[in-house]
Order: structure tokens, then sequence, then C-alpha cells
């Protein structure tokens, strides 16, 4: 696989694909919302630090709160599982449903069966598998991957909605009312609801104390998804854990004003155990997480709610779109989260970041996001993935800034020169400043030399 | 009172007014000025492409050339917080570095919380577009900004507002980042330069007259950009402004 | 039921525990947290911000009336209740073996044992009710709370929630989705229309 260059996707989505001004509108948007709704909590920063603190405390514990919750979710007449690897995650999941001889699944929002790459593994044994997301049927349908961890489909227009529900769902051609295209989704997914034969769902919390876990949704879609079919398969990160129920007070505050604005989703489920007669399994899954907990600079990016806020937040996210980052999740988590696991395939993705720190201010559990990025730089420098010109870039540039001599000679040299050379041989395809940009007028003389002609040298 | 100068090498080569601008203001207050011509940048250049090695030895050298100094200033809030926040990173258990991080300051931060200046003498009858520049925010804390809940203030803009005559653009996104970031601008070319013409065109439909702000770097990019846009819009650091300097 | 996969279980617990992470202590949750001058007030505009409806009581004898001007009430051809005596069932959802079965309720009355001011939600449980599904699969919700029953804020609804039954959630008016364009749209996969009645 190739190394994902985020510049390149980037460039490509602002200017083939002419959309960035309108995603950057979409999702500013959303960000207003959320401004609005933190606004409306005196204690938000407080709220936040709570947060914070509950997840680092799970963190510096997190074996025992793991046996604890496994002890009481399976008190509670749960099965859990447990997974190292995406791989055996996909297996376990493949195991219950042949065990059921389940044909159908209905899946809602799960980012970590995303990261897992489990739809390909179940459509190969001959299983249909359907994302009941609003957003994420559509992603699935169009057959790409989300673009964004709340909104996946953020970045297509209803116009082309229209299109691809008018090719699988029968809707009118070039009928592209949101009204009109939810109404025929929701006719279209409520079959598949009774129909299937599993449901699986992602977690949102799981409570260690009492071994029950919550799934938040809008749409309802994890809701019917698992009160229906006889299995529900619950799959979930080692990190979804907090210790009391209590504390779904502070996190259930937090992720729907951070991620859409509004004050809480429309259901909170919190499931205790199997429907009468029927099987609950519960996944618990590693797969690299206990390996960040072991780094000190990375280990609170395993605080991370899944809220999206960092992404509606970033000038580059919103300018760039999900797609440019070439990961399950995107935006300034997910440029930590990826090359924590894998420097060398994503190595671009930390330096996708203007360093302006707005993720770190808006993420609810307050992930220095944007300190991470830039130490997950040095690793990457370190593993010898930067770029050969940058690197002796910025090598050259530490020799001349140490040497008051060669700078100085340089500086004067380049500001007598450069006014003199012609305007097409400096404004040439490898100057990457100067494409749409003016360099700056060049100073006669520069400021240490004004400096010693009025006081000498002091 | 005395101060050691710290002028970042982009500032020395390219934009000698500003470094004279804060001379002045300085002078104006007795400040008693040193500046070293030993210093040249503080390593954020290098630092900020993961190149931790190549910016340590710019640490050790900025720790040497101020050790004397009572405090150190500057005109240029990403320095500082380079200082006070990533030269742990670079010089681990170093004894000095503690007291250099408290003696240092970016240029307003200084006239607002060490000097406490009250008042200007001169005007600047225009309208001012006030770039909050993100270091100076999120790191310096040097205002309030848009994601936290907190009480609004912003240390530059109250200096600023000491002005006779000066008006100030109220934008549709207070604190959106410019899309300079470094290296990042050229990396991230596409970007970068989206980012800095919708910051301009906010400013515009604002009515800005002046862009200011406390980094000269995001205002490198965003004179680029104006410049290349023959826009009419003039392009000042903040330092250039409370030192009298007119806008032409 | 004993998991299979015991080499994972103790891969992943021994992966945690060979690290160290330093302390950090488990905070009580003994802050300041918004409390309202009228929390019913509150509620009630919370829940009218997120699509929900709100039609005071004066007694549940005006229960019946008020249902009947609902269209969404008056219209339905099937319909559940688990407020007894309320809502003149055409069915009995504890007679139903298959929740399948559910497909076709269009209005099902409910009953919920809190509300929460801070964000409009209710808080419901699978006590006595024999498919959960009944929350979700309704093309239209009527909800009943008492005013005694609303608290400020979401700390506060935890600390009187006991958690014996199989299934709890909080609902925050009816179903919605703005996945497409950011457009709202009321009516996704679970009720179309949220009808509280707030008895005093
Ligand atoms: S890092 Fe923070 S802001 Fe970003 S998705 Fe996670 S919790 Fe939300």
């Amino acid at each position: 696989m190739h190394a994902i260059e985020h510049a390149k996707e980037a460039k490509e989505f602002i200017e083939s694909r002419g959309r960035a001004t309108w995603h950057d509108s979409a999702l500013w948007f959303v960000r207003a919302k959320r401004d609005k709704a933190a606004q409306s909590l005196p204690e938000w920063e407080i709220l936040r630090e709570t947060a914070s603190q509950i997840k680092q405390h799970t963190a510096s514990r997190l074996a025992d709160y793991l046996e604890k919750f496994e002890a009481n979710a399976t008190r509670l007449g749960a099965t859990v599982h447990w997974a190292a690897t995406a791989d055996e995650h996909n297996r376990i999941v493949m195991e219950i449903l042949q065990k059921h001889g389940a044909k159908k699944v209905v899946k809602s929002k799960s980012m970590l069966t995303e990261e897992c790459h489990l739809n390909p593994d179940l459509e190969a044994a001959g299983i249909e598998v359907v994302d009941t997301d609003l957003g994420e049927r559509i992603v699935q349908l169009r057959q790409e991957p989300p673009s964004h961890i709340v909104l996946p489909a953020i970045h297509i227009k209803k116009a082309e909605v229209g299109e691809v529900f008018h090719q699988h769902l029968g809707t009118d051609a070039g009928a592209d009312d949101p009204d009109y295209l939810t109404e025929a989704a929701r006719q279209h997914l409520r079959e598949k609801f009774c129909a299937a034969d599993a449901g699986i769902t992602g977690v949102n919390f799981a409570v260690a104390e009492t071994g029950e876990f919550v799934v938040c949704t809008n749409e309802g879609n994890a809701d019917l998804g698992t009160s229906l079919p006889p299995v529900h398969i619950a799959c979930m990160g080692i990190e979804k854990l907090i210790p009391r129920q209590k504390d779904l007070g502070v996190f259930l505050r937090l992720l729907a004003r951070s991620a859409t604005g509004q004050p809480i989703t429309t259901y909170s489920s919190h499931f205790r155990g199997p429907r009468s007669g029927c099987e609950l399994h519960i996944i618990l899954v590693d797969n690299g997480r206990s390996s960040i907990l072991g780094r000190e600079d990375f280990r609170r990016s395993l605080n991370c709610i899944r809220c999206g806020a960092c992404m509606n937040t970033c000038p580059v996210y919103r300018r760039s779109g999900g797609h440019s980052y070439g990961t399950t999740v995107p935006g300034p988590i997910g440029s930590i989260l990826a090359p924590a696991r894998d420097p060398g395939q994503h190595h671009s993705l930390p330096f996708a970041c203007s360093l302006c720190g707005s993720c770190t201010d808006v993420c609810p559990v307050k992930i220095d996001l944007h300190h991470q990025l830039l130490t997950m730089r040095g690793e990457v420098k370190k593993a010898g993935h930067l770029p050969a010109l940058k690197r002796w870039g910025m090598w050259a540039m530490g020799i001349v800034l140490r040497r008051n001599w060669l700078y100085g000679f340089l500086g004067s040299v380049g500001r007598k020169l450069l006014p003199l050379i012609p305007r097409p041989l400096i404004y040439n395809r490898m100057n990457m400043w100067g494409r749409q940009r003016e360099l700056p007028q060049t100073p006669a003389k520069s400021f240490r030399q004004l400096y010693r002609e009025r006081y000498g040298r002091k | 009172m005395q101060v050691g100068l710290f002028i970042p090498c982009y500032i020395d080569q390219l934009y000698p007014q500003v470094g004279m601008a804060t001379v002045e203001i300085l002078e104006r207050l007795q400040i008693d000025i040193r500046f070293c011509e030993a210093q040249i940048c503080c390593g954020q250049p290098m630092a900020n492409t993961g190149c931790n090695d190549d910016a340590a030895p710019l640490a050790r050298d900025f720790l040497k050339n101020f050790a004397d100094d009572q405090y150190v200033v500057s005109p240029s809030g990403s320095c500082v917080a380079m200082v006070r926040h990533h030269y742990d990173h670079l010089l681990p258990d170093n004894a000095d570095l503690p007291a250099l991080k408290s003696k240092t300051f970016e240029l307003c931060e200084f006239l607002t919380d060490v000097v406490q200046v009250e008042q200007f003498d001169h005007a600047f009858p225009h309208q001012v577009g006030l770039h909050q520049s993100c270091h100076g925010l999120r790191e310096l804390r040097m205002g309030s900004c848009s994601e936290r809940v907190e009480p609004a203030f912003s240390k530059v803009r109250q200096l600023l507002a000491k002005l006779d005559g000066i008006r100030f653009s109220e934008l549709r996104r207070q604190d959106e980042c410019c899309g300079f970031g470094g290296t990042f601008a050229v990396n991230e070319e596409s970007v970068s330069c989206l980012m800095g013409l919708d910051r301009i065109a906010d400013h515009e439909s604002a009515g800005t007259e002046v862009l200011t702000a406390a980094d000269m770097s995001c205002l490198m990019h965003l004179q680029g950009l104006i410049r290349r846009q023959k826009k009419n819009m003039k392009v000042m650091h903040v330092a250039e402004i409370l030192a009298g300097y007119p806008a032409e | 039921m004993v998991a299979n996969n015991k080499s994972d279980r103790t891969a992943i617990l021994n992966a945690i525990r060979q690290h160290e992470v330093s302390d950090v202590e488990l905070p009580d949750l003994n802050a300041d947290w918004i409390e309202y001058d009228s929390p019913l007030e509150q509620f009630v505009q919370s829940l009218e911000s997120v699509g929900g409806r709100v039609v005071r009581l004066e007694s549940l004898d005006q229960l019946g009336q008020e249902l009947e001007k609902l269209d969404s009430f008056a219209t339905a051809k099937v319909r559940c209740s688990l407020v007894a005596g309320q809502g003149s069932p055409t069915f009995e959802l504890n007679q139903v073996d298959d929740p399948h079965d559910l497909e076709d309720i269009d209005f099902a009355l409910l009953s919920a044992e809190l509300g929460v001011a801070e964000n409009g939600a209710v808080w419901m449980t699978d006590d006595g009710v024999r498919h959960r599904a009944v929350f979700f699969i309704a093309q239209h919700l009527g909800v009943l709370l008492s005013a005694s029953q609303i608290v400020s804020n979401l700390h506060q609804a935890y600390q009187r929630l006991e958690s014996s039954t199989a299934f709890g959630l909080f609902m925050s008016g009816p179903s919605k989705t703005a996945d497409i364009e950011q457009s709202l749209v009321i009516g996704a996969h679970g009720a179309r229309s949220l009808t509280l009645f707030l008895l005093p």
C-alpha cells in the first residue's frame, strides 16, 4: 500500500473537486451549534476536566476495570469475548453469526467495526451486512468509507444522495429533498431491521461497576437493530470503559453537545444483559490500544469519546475532507491514532496541521491534541519517515542559524539579490510559497544593521 | 527594568521595522534594552518539523544569550510559546530553563502584565482587523478563545483600544487560524492558502482597513496573499501601530 | 458461558499490566452543576427544542380526551399502552411472543420515571415491558410523566436511577437525523413524533 500524502489529496479536494468551501461551511455550522451548547453550561470547563480525570484514572488501572466489567457483564447474562487484533475480532463475530446461522445482519454506527474492516469479511462469507445509520447507509451504497466519525456523509451533496437512492431504493429520479429521501431510507431500512438475524452495535461507554454499556444514537437504529433479532453483538475498544454508572452523567452531558450541539442524543440506551431468550455478546478489542497506553506522550489519545468535535473545528479537515486522511478516524485525533500504529503509512498526517490548537480547546475530554501532533512529528522523524528534502533542509537551517557570520552573509546577499532576479525565475513551479502568494519585499537593511547604526554595539 | 530583546530571524531579515518599533515602544517606557547580537533563532522551524536534534542546540544558544537579562521580550507570540512550552522537550532537566521560561514574554503580554501600560499618546484613526494568532491565543492565553467557556478578553485588543480613534472589525469567525503554520504553509500549500483567503474575505466584509496581529509570520502569509490579489488592505504588526507608525 | 479465546484475554491484560501508568485520582462528582429556577419550565423548553411536544394535564382523567385530540392517536389503527387503563390499546403488548409482530404499531403510550430539564430526556425502563422494541418501533409516541419527577441535570438523574432492569434509556424527543446536508429531518428510524403528557 502506498503511503498516504495528505497534501496531495487535499489539493485534489480543493482544486479539482471545488467542494472545500461548501464542506467548510457545513462543518463550521456544526461547530457553531456546539459553541452555543457549550456556552449554555457555566460548568463546561469543569465538566471537561472531570471527564479527563475519569478517563485518565481508568487508564491507570485499566486491566482491573476490564476484569470487573467482564465479571459484572457476565453476571448479567452477557458473553464477554476478548480480541487482541482486528482479525481476531472479525473471527469472533463470524463464529457467533455462523453458530446462529445468521445470514442477514444490521449494524449501527460502530467506528470499531470500520477500523477492523468487518464488512468485507462478512460479505465474503455470504452474510449480508447493512449499515443502518442513514449517513453510513449512504456511504455504504456508494461503496466508500465514511468521511467523518459522527457525520459519515458530510462530504456528499443531497443531489448525490438522490442519485444513489434512485439507483438502489428506487426513489424518483432527480429528487433531492432531504425529507423525501429520509422517508425512503426509513422504509428501506425498516425492512432490513425486521428481516435481520442479528444486530451489531458499537459501544459509547461501558461501566465497570455494573457491567452495563451505553449506545447513543439520534435515529434509533442501534435500538431497533437490537430489539428485534435474537442476537446482539456489541463491539467495543478497551478504552470505552468508565468506572461508575454516575460517570455516565459527565460523559453524556459532553458527548452530544460537543458532537452536534444537541443537549443529549435522542436515544441513550443502557444495555444490561440480554433480552429474555436472546443472546448478548460483548467483544473487548485491543488492536493496538494497549501499546498506545504504554506511550506516555500519546496515552491521553485513549480518552477520546469519538465526538468528532476536533474534526468540525479543524481548519484543515474542514477544507480537505475526511477522505484526504485515508484512515478510519480522520482529523486531529486520527492523525495521532493512525501514525501511532503505523508511522510509515501515515507519516504525512501529523504535518496536515497548522498547530493552531483549536482541537485541544474544543475536545471534551481535554486531549492535548496539537501537542501530541507535534510530538508525533518527532516520532515520524525518528522512525526515518521524514521526506529527505525536509530532513536535510532543517539540518542545513540548523547549521546556518547557529553561525552568525554565515547567517548575516546569506541574509544580506539574499536581500540584495532577490530584487534583481527576474520574476519568472523566482515564481517558478518549485516555489510553493509563491504559487498563490507574493514573497515579502526585501528591505535594504536587517534589524541588526539598523539597530547598530542607531545605538552602536551594546 | 531591563529587557533583552529577542528579534526572531525572519523579522531581523525581512521586517526590521517591526523590531525597531518594539525598541521604540520599550524605550519610551524608559526600559533599559539590550540586543545580544549572538541571537538568531529560537529553533521553532526545526522543532515544528519534528527535527528536535537540530532544534536543541538553538535552544541552548537561546538560554546562553539571555542568561543575564531581567526579562526577555519578543514581538512574536509563536517564538515565546516555543520557549515557554516546548523547550522542556528540547532541554530536559535543564536547571536554568524554569527561570528563562518565567522571564520571557511576548511584547503585548509584557506591556499588559509586567509594565501595565495605561495609555499611549497617539491616535490611530483607522478600522483595524485584529488577527488572533493561534500561538498567542491558545499557547500563551493572551485572549479568550471561542472554543472555551470563559470571560472574554484580549490583551492585544485591550492595548490597541487605548489608541484614540481606533475602530475594530467584528469578524464572523473571531479566531480561526490564518493557515501559516510554519512549514505547513508550503507543505500543505493548497489548504494553507485557502485558509488565508478565507480569513482575508472575513476581514474584507467586516471593513478592515488595517490588518494587524502580534505575530509577523501570520501577517507575512496574509500579506503575500493580499498583494497577489491586489487587495486594498494594509498590513501592520501590532508593534508598529503601538509605536505610532502611520498607516500611510 | 465462558468465552473460548482465553489466550487473547491473557495477552491483552498482560499487555496492559506491563505498562506503568501514573495514577490519577477518580474525581468525586460534587461540582456546582447547573440548577434551574424552574426545572419544569426548562424541561418543557428543552423538549420542545428537540422536536417534542408537551401537553400539560391537570389530572390523569384528562389524558383520554387529550389523546383524542392528537391526529396520530385518533387515526392510529394499532395502539398499545404501558399505562394501565389508558390509551385504549388494540392489543396487549405482553401477550405478544415475537417482537416482529409489533411492526404495525401506530401509536404507543409509554410511561416515564424521570425527566431531565437540561436536555428534555425522559428515563424509561423495560420493567414489566416484555418487548423493548415498543420504544422504537411505534410510529408515534405518547409519554406520561409526572412533573414532580423532573430534575435539573443528568447528575441528579443518575443519583435517582436504580439499575435493576435489563434495559433502560434516556429518550429526548422523536427520532431524527441530519445526515443529508445537515438538514434536520424528524422521524428517522424511531418515532416520528413524541408527545409528552405532563401530570402535576
Ligand atoms: S479527540 Fe476529543 S474532540 Fe476529537 S473526537 Fe475524540 S473526544 Fe472528540
